[in-house]
């Protein structure tokens, strides 16, 4: 097992696949922090914003509309993650296995 | 075992409605309609558990079910194992009584899963076996991690437990109008039996109807609220506002949060305890790959989403049905019951007795799943990394380190009864915050550098992790809640009421530092077996697989 493992990490589809999955999770969690925190800091620093209505004749507030689209983004986000990483990411790495371990 | 049990339970219920029956008569019918649907539920669990029983056989249907479930019905446990009573009454109590601040702990209580998601689930399904501690001990030393991890795993599981049996034990009480101790005890040996004799499987089963059952419950009583109004939110907020107290200032941040250290830290607490709750993470390894673990994150966090939307419009559905409607009214015009009722009174006014017996079982089916979760993430930290890890340094037979797991979760559940009862009269809220600082600051940060930072050393893990679960506690013990509200003093020596912000520092740093200094040859050997830890991560080569029938 050892040796494949080294094996693979000399691969270079491997080295792509990694940076592609690094590149795509970490923008992906970015995005939900700094969404999320601020959400939190307007809370704290600047509730007034979120007072503000978005129509004229409607009383519904900014403040809701963003709760709610933070909610709707993280189901969005985590869909779009799980339809690339279980469709195209899952496509190499079964590629790259298959390779080294039929060698 | 089980039809005695079952049977035993039935006299409890029986006896308790004759000895109430000098309630008033509206109260005593909407005991038996809520006690028959209650029965239906256990008495499905208890089958299921009874044919789970049979097939559990090995460690691995003890702790994973196999390794076997689908994404789905894994999304759907996993949703089940995390949405409790608390979220369900507390949230739809909190948006009744203040509005949009319910709002701020919903999403609080979501934003945790994408993180689970990118971060993590992939890479501990691919290095874990029954619980999170297998993946972060994969390159470090047993002994010291595994012992300071299953710390953090059941200081989480047995504060969260008290939290959950003192508010079940409260809840059955004004729903069913049994006595405290006694819906204590109930729901304290219906767990037993499905960890007991269920392991995982029964466990997840009960968490996978429970999680139908709420779902179906909540979109009823949203959607019987929005049709008043013809599916126009405006028009339902515009009642809201014209009935509250606070008019329009339910509409946006109330009081909730106010000064922005206690902000930051609620957020991050939430936001990374999740990430490290054990109950949860165990779920990872029910599943047959990485490719279903992810799927189930995906179910699950669209079932929670929509499930604290829900919650949103229950709330204000509430506002208006309650708030000016003197039968769920005391004689102060406060809310029969208090706020945290608020669901479950909107349940009868919207669908009579029927939905109302309906709502009280789901909720107290609520509870048993989730509890059930805890014991046996606490049973298998007691099992899996002390008594064979530790204890037999892994040279343990299977069927012995099984039994150790089921005594474990009798006394993890005697124990759980008995502090519920304990902690009756005690403010029990900062306890569920307690356990999600714990989470942040422990298990999430020694799982997290152990997959992401090939310098971890077991020495950094040890100390950084013990040094969050000291800073924690200690923060919480000297902060506003237990230092001046329950131990009296005058002054809180911690300001905030919320530690994770210092205590999540605190470990990051000391983790940091202690493996940069960290010399040692075993240090060397941990350094280097990471590249090998990082391809299986990635890969899923060599990763555990479910068992085959």
């Amino acid at each position: 097992m050892k040796n494949i493992y080294k094996q693979i990490r000399k691969n270079p589809d491997f080295i792509e696949l990694i940076k592609l999955r690094k590149k795509i999770s970490w923008s992906l969690t970015a995005i939900v922090i700094f969404c999320y925190f601020t959400f939190i800091i307007i809370i704290a620093f600047a509730p007034d914003i979120f007072s503000i209505k978005i129509f004229d004749d409607s009383v519904i507030t900014l403040g809701i509309v963003i709760g709610l689209l933070v909610i709707l983004l993280s189901i969005f986000l985590t869909g779009v993650y799980v339809y690339i990483a279980n469709k195209k990411l899952e496509e190499k790495n079964l590629k790259i296995l298959k390779k080294i371990t039929t060698n | 075992m089980v039809p005695s049990f079952l049977s035993l339970l039935f006299i409890f219920f029986s006896l308790d409605v004759y000895a109430n029956s000098d309630l008033s008569a509206n109260s005593d019918s909407v005991n038996i309609i809520a006690i028959i649907m209650f029965l239906i539920f256990i008495s499905i669990t208890l089958g299921i558990t009874y044919w789970a029983a049979k097939k559990t056989r090995s460690a691995s249907v003890f702790y994973t079910a196999g390794g076997n479930i689908g994404g789905l019905q894994n999304g759907l446990a996993i949703a089940g194992d995390y949405m409790s009573a608390a979220s369900f009454l507390g949230i739809s109590g909190l948006v009744f009584a203040s509005g949009f601040d319910g709002l701020i702990y919903s999403i609080g209580f979501l934003v945790g899963w994408p993180i689970i998601l990118f971060l993590l689930a992939e890479r501990l399904r691919n290095l874990g076996k029954y619980t999170f501690t297998d993946a972060v001990s994969f390159r470090l030393q047993a002994l010291p991690i595994r012992s300071l991890a299953a710390c953090g795993t059941l200081a989480v599981v047995i504060l969260y437990l008290i939290a959950q049996m003192v508010g079940a034990g409260k809840l059955i009480q004004i729903l069913f109008g049994l006595p405290y101790s006694l819906a204590v005890s109930i729901v304290g040996v219906l767990m037993i039996c499905y960890v007991t004799f269920g392991g995982m499987l029964a466990t997840t089963w009960v968490q996978t109807i429970k999680a139908v059952l709420l779902l179906f419950g909540a979109t009823f009583l949203a959607l019987a609220v929005l049709n008043q109004f013809n599916f126009s939110l405006d028009l339902l907020f515009k009642e809201a506002i014209s009935n509250h107290d606070l008019g329009e200032a339910i509409m946006a941040p109330g009081g909730l949060i106010s000064d922005p250290i206690s902000a930051i830290s609620l957020g991050l607490a939430l936001m990374f305890g999740t990430a490290g709750l054990p109950h949860i993470l165990m779920r990872f390894f029910t599943v047959k790959d990485a490719k279903q673990a992810r799927s189930s994150v995906f179910y699950a966090t669209s079932f929670i989403g929509y499930f604290y939307i829900l919650t949103f419009v229950i709330g204000f559905g509430a506002i208006v049905m309650l708030t000016n409607n003197p039968s769920f009214l005391d004689e102060a015009g406060n809310i029969l019951g208090g706020n945290n009722m608020a669901a479950v009174h909107l349940s009868e006014a919207v669908g009579g007795d029927i939905f109302l017996g309906f709502i009280s079982a789901v909720a107290f089916a609520t509870i048993l799943a989730v509890v059930s979760g805890l014991t046996l993430a606490g049973a298998s930290a007691i099992s899996h990394d002390l008594y064979a890890s530790l204890f037999c340094h892994g040279k343990v037979e299977e069927k012995k380190e099984v039994m150790v797991s089921r005594i474990s979760t009798i006394i993890l559940g005697i124990a759980a009864i008995l502090l519920g009862i304990t902690f009756e009269k005690q403010n029990v809220a900062y306890m569920v915050g307690l356990a999600f600082a714990i989470a942040a600051s422990v298990n999430f940060p020694i799982l997290f550098f152990s997959m992401y930072w090939s310098r971890l050393t077991t020495r950094g893990a040890f100390i950084g992790g013990a040094a969050g679960l000291l800073t924690a506690m200690l923060c919480v013990l000297f902060g506003p809640i237990v230092w001046v509200d329950i131990l009296e003093n005058n002054e809180a020596i911690f300001p905030y009421k919320y530690p994770a912000l210092f205590s999540m520092t605190v470990a990051f740093v000391v983790i940091i530092v202690v493996s940069y200094i960290d010399k040692s040859q075993q240090a060397k050997k941990e350094i280097a077996a990471f590249d090998d830890q990082f391809v299986r991560s990635q890969t899923g080569l060599g990763a555990e697989s479910a068992i085959q029938h």
